[in-house]
C-alpha cells in the first residue's frame, strides 16, 4: 500500500483548541468526518497512535486543551482529508 | 389495584431537572442484566456466536438510526450521544475486539460484550485530565444494550406510552430520551445518575422534571403506582395520602407563580424590611457563567476562581492567555468590582503539568499560596496578568490560604516586585489595587487584627474554614456528616473574626458555601456581615429571604443561638425562626432550592 506511487502521503500538525479538550463530541466529530475520506488516517501523539475512523482510540489518547498532534493521512484523497480536519480543528470542533 | 400493597415512601436522590409532577409508574426494565459464562465446546457454535454477536449490534445501530430520524427539536444538540454509540458499535477496537474474544477465547458472545467493555472502561480510568475523564463517553450503556437484544429481552421501548406517566427506571439511555415524547412523559425517575449526565442535561432540554440517583427506585417502585415527582428537592414520594396531593398541588401552584416573581425582583438591590442594603456579588469559574450573574442582579463578582485554566490546558497557560480571560471578565463586569483569586492548586486540585509529589496530607501541604510561594515565576505571571487586566475595569486581587503575617509580607514582597517591573516596562495597570486575603484558616482568624495591617479586605472561606476547624474531610464519607456550618464552634469563630475587623476597620465579607445557603443567612446578617458572594443561581432567592428579614431582629436573633452549646440546638432556633419570620411561599421555595440546608453533605 504505502509503495504505491499513486498514493499521497500528507502529514500536518494541529492543536487541540476547544476548551474541554477531546472528549467524546469532539472524538465522534473527527470519527464521523474520518469516515468520508477513502485514505488510511492516523493520528498521534507523542509517539502513541490512534485510528481516526475510531472513537474509541481516539479518546484513550487523552488530549487536553492546548495538544498538539500529528495527523497523518495516506491514499488518493488525502489532501481533501487534510482539510476537512484542519477546518474542524480550527473551528474548535464547532462548541464556541 | 390491590390495596393491601399501596405503601407510602419517601424517596431521596439528586433533582436532575427542575419541576413539581404528580402522576401514575410506568415501569421500564433498565435493569442490569445477569449473564452466564459459556465456554464453547463445540467449534462449530463459535460462528453461530460471532453470528449473533453481529446480527445484535446490527439490530440496535438499525435502532439508532431510526432514533436520529425522529429526534425531537429540543434534542438535537444531543444528537451526537446518538452519533458515538453508532460509532463505538463499528469500532475496530469494540466490534473487532468482542468477535477475537469470541474465536479464541471459545466464549459466548454475552461473556465476550462484558470482556471488551470491561477492558476498555478500563483504559479510560488512565487518561489523567480529570475534566476529560469524566466527559468519555458511556460504553457500559452500549454494553447492557447489547447484552439485552443478545438475551432477547430488549425490553419496553418509550414509543409505545400512551398515558400520561412517570417513567421509572434502572437507568436510561440517550436513545431512550430521544424516543421520549414531552406531552406523555411527565417526569423521569432512575436509580443512576448525577446532575450533569447525559439523561439529565436532556431531560433539561425537554424541560421534563426528573429526579435521578435514587439507587432502588426501580425495585420498590410498580407500574400504576401513584407517585409525587419533585425535581427540585430531588424528592420522590409514593402513594401519597390525600393530605400529601392536596398540600403538593397547592405548592406545585404557589411555587411556580413565586418563581417568576422572585426572578423578576432579582435585579433589584437587597434591602431588608428595616433598610439595611446588603450587598450581593457572584462567584465566577467560568467566563460563560457572567452573563447569568448580571441577569440574577449581581453587583460584581466576589470570587474569580482562577484555577479553571490552569487545570484544563494541558500545559502552564501563557500570560497573554491569562490577561485575554481577565480582561474578558473585568469588561463585562464593568463598572462592577471583580475579585480575582490567585491560584488556588494542591491538594485535591493538580494540573498533570505540575509534577506534585503525592502528599499524605494534600489538604495541609503544599497547596494554594504556598504553591505560590514556592513556584514564584508561576505566580508572577499570574500577577501580571491579572494587573493588566485592571486596566480595563475594577479589580481586586485575593490572595488564597494566608495562614500567617510574614506569609501575607512575603506575598506583598512579590507582587511589589511585578508592579516595580511592569512600571519600568510602562505597562499600564490600577495602581490602588486593593488586595485582601481569604480567612480560611483558623490561624488566620486568631492573627486576624496583625493581618489587617497588611490588607484592605478580607474574604471568608467558610467551606475550607469549617473544615479546619473542625479537623473534618468533607469528602471523607465516614466524618464527612461531622461537617456541621451551625456548630457553636464555628459561630463563635465567625463572631471572633467580625469582632476583630470591626475593631480594625477592614471590609469583610464572606463568598463560601454558607454565603448561598438560605439557611445560614439569618445567622450571617445576624453576626452583622453585610457583603455575600455566592453562585448565580442562588442570588434571587438569597435577595428575596434578605427583603423579608429584618437586619435588627437578626442581631436579636444571634444573640440568643450564640449561647447555644450544640449544633442541634442551633438548628432547631434556626428553623424556627425562618418559618416565623418567612412567609409561607418563601419557606416552600427555600426548600425547593438546590444546595439548601447543605449542612450535611450528600
Amino acid at each position: 500500500m504505502a509503495d504505491n506511487p499513486e498514493q499521497l502521503e500528507i502529514n500536518k500538525r494541529l492543536e487541540v483548541m476547544n476548551k474541554v479538550g477531546l472528549h467524546a463530541r469532539a472524538a465522534a466529530k473527527i470519527a464521523l468526518k474520518s469516515k468520508e475520506f477513502k485514505s488510511q488516517i492516523i493520528i498521534s501523539k507523542d509517539g502513541v497512535s490512534a485510528d481516526g475512523r475510531s472513537i474509541l482510540d481516539i479518546l484513550t489518547l487523552n488530549c487536553p486543551k492546548g495538544t498538539y498532534l500529528e495527523i497523518r493521512a495516506k491514499g488518493e484523497d488525502a489532501r481533501e482529508v487534510i482539510e476537512a480536519l484542519t477546518q474542524l480543528f480550527h473551528d474548535k470542533f464547532e462548541e464556541e | 389495584m390491590d390495596t393491601e400493597r399501596i405503601q407510602t415512601d419517601t424517596l431521596h436522590g439528586i433533582g436532575a431537572s427542575p419541576g413539581i409532577v404528580m402522576g401514575r409508574a410506568y415501569h421500564i426494565d433498565r435493569a442490569e442484566v445477569r449473564i452466564f459464562y459459556h465456554y464453547l465446546l463445540d467449534e462449530s457454535r463459535v460462528d453461530n456466536e460471532v453470528k449473533r454477536f453481529m446480527d445484535a449490534a446490527e439490530w440496535i445501530k438499525e435502532e439508532l438510526r431510526k432514533a436520529k430520524e425522529s429526534i425531537p427539536a429540543e434534542l438535537k444538540d444531543h444528537v451526537y450521544v446518538l452519533d458515538t454509540h453508532m460509532l463505538i458499535l463499528s469500532d475496530h477496537n469494540f466490534f473487532d475486539a468482542v468477535i477475537e474474544q469470541i474465536r479464541i477465547g471459545h466464549i459466548n458472545a454475552e461473556w465476550a460484550v462484558k470482556k471488551t467493555v470491561t477492558k476498555i472502561q478500563e483504559s479510560f480510568k488512565k487518561i489523567e485530565d480529570d475534566y476529560l475523564r469524566e466527559r468519555v463517553l458511556d460504553i457500559g450503556q452500549v454494553g447492557q444494550r447489547l447484552l439485552r437484544v443478545l438475551l432477547g429481552s430488549p425490553s419496553g421501548s418509550l414509543k409505545d406510552i400512551a398515558d400520561k406517566v412517570i417513567i421509572v427506571a434502572h437507568d436510561l439511555t440517550p436513545e431512550d430520551m430521544t424516543q421520549i415524547k414531552a406531552n406523555r412523559v411527565q417526569g423521569i425517575v432512575t436509580d443512576i445518575g448525577g446532575r450533569t449526565s447525559h439523561m439529565a442535561i436532556m431531560a433539561q432540554s425537554l424541560e421534563i422534571p426528573a429526579v435521578v440517583g435514587l439507587r432502588q427506585a426501580s425495585e420498590v417502585i410498580v407500574t400504576g403506582d401513584h407517585l409525587i415527582l419533585d425535581g427540585g428537592a430531588g424528592l420522590v414520594i409514593i402513594n401519597p395520602d390525600a393530605d400529601t396531593i392536596q398540600r403538593y398541588q397547592e405548592r406545585k401552584a404557589r411555587f411556580e407563580l413565586y418563581q417568576e416573581h422572585v426572578h423578576g425582583q432579582s435585579r433589584l438591590p437587597a434591602v431588608t424590611r428595616d433598610g439595611q442594603e446588603i450587598s450581593i456579588m457572584a462567584n465566577l469559574e467560568m467566563i460563560s457563567e457572567a452573563a447569568a450573574a448580571l441577569d440574577y442582579g449581581a453587583e460584581g463578582v466576589g470570587l474569580y476562581r482562577t484555577e479553571y485554566h490552569y487545570l484544563a490546558s494541558a500545559k502552564l497557560p501563557r500570560e497573554d492567555e491569562l490577561f485575554e480571560n481577565y480582561r474578558e471578565v473585568v469588561e463585562s463586569m464593568k463598572p462592577r468590582p471583580v475579585i480575582i483569586r490567585t491560584l488556588d492548586v494542591g491538594g485535591d486540585k493538580v494540573a498533570g503539568y505540575m509534577e506534585m509529589k503525592p502528599e499524605a496530607n494534600p489538604v495541609l501541604g503544599l497547596r494554594a499560596i504556598r504553591f505560590c510561594l514556592r513556584e514564584p515565576e508561576i505566580f508572577k505571571t499570574q500577577l501580571r496578568a491579572i494587573l493588566r487586566a485592571s486596566n480595563y475595569g475594577w479589580v481586586k486581587i485575593l490572595f488564597p490560604m494566608i495562614s500567617s503575617v510574614s506569609e501575607m509580607r512575603a506575598v506583598k514582597d512579590i507582587y511589589h516586585q511585578v508592579c516595580q517591573e511592569m512600571d519600568r516596562q510602562q505597562i499600564p495597570f490600577d495602581k490602588n489595587i486593593s488586595l485582601g486575603i481569604m480567612i480560611e484558616i483558623p490561624s488566620a482568624v486568631i492573627m486576624a487584627d496583625a493581618l489587617a495591617k497588611e490588607v484592605e479586605f478580607f474574604s471568608i472561606g467558610s467551606n475550607d474554614l469549617i473544615q479546619y476547624t473542625m479537623a473534618i474531610d468533607r469528602v471523607n464519607e465516614y466524618v464527612a456528616h461531622m461537617y456541621k456550618p451551625f456548630h457553636p464552634a464555628i459561630l463563635r469563630m465567625l463572631h471572633q473574626l467580625v469582632k476583630t475587623s470591626e475593631q480594625a476597620g477592614i471590609k469583610l465579607s464572606i463568598c463560601g458555601e454558607m454565603a448561598g445557603d438560605p439557611m445560614c443567612l439569618p445567622i450571617l446578617l445576624g453576626l452583622g456581615i453585610t457583603d455575600l458572594s455566592m453562585n448565580a443561581f442562588s442570588i434571587p432567592i438569597i435577595k428575596q429571604i434578605i427583603r423579608e428579614t429584618s437586619f435588627t431582629e437578626s442581631k436579636e436573633f444571634f444573640k440568643r443561638i450564640f449561647k447555644c452549646e450544640t449544633s442541634g440546638q442551633v438548628n432547631t432556633l434556626v428553623f424556627e425562626h425562618m418559618s416565623r419570620i418567612l412567609s409561607r411561599d418563601l419557606m416552600n421555595q427555600i426548600f425547593n432550592h438546590p444546595g439548601s440546608g447543605d449542612q450535611s453533605p450528600q
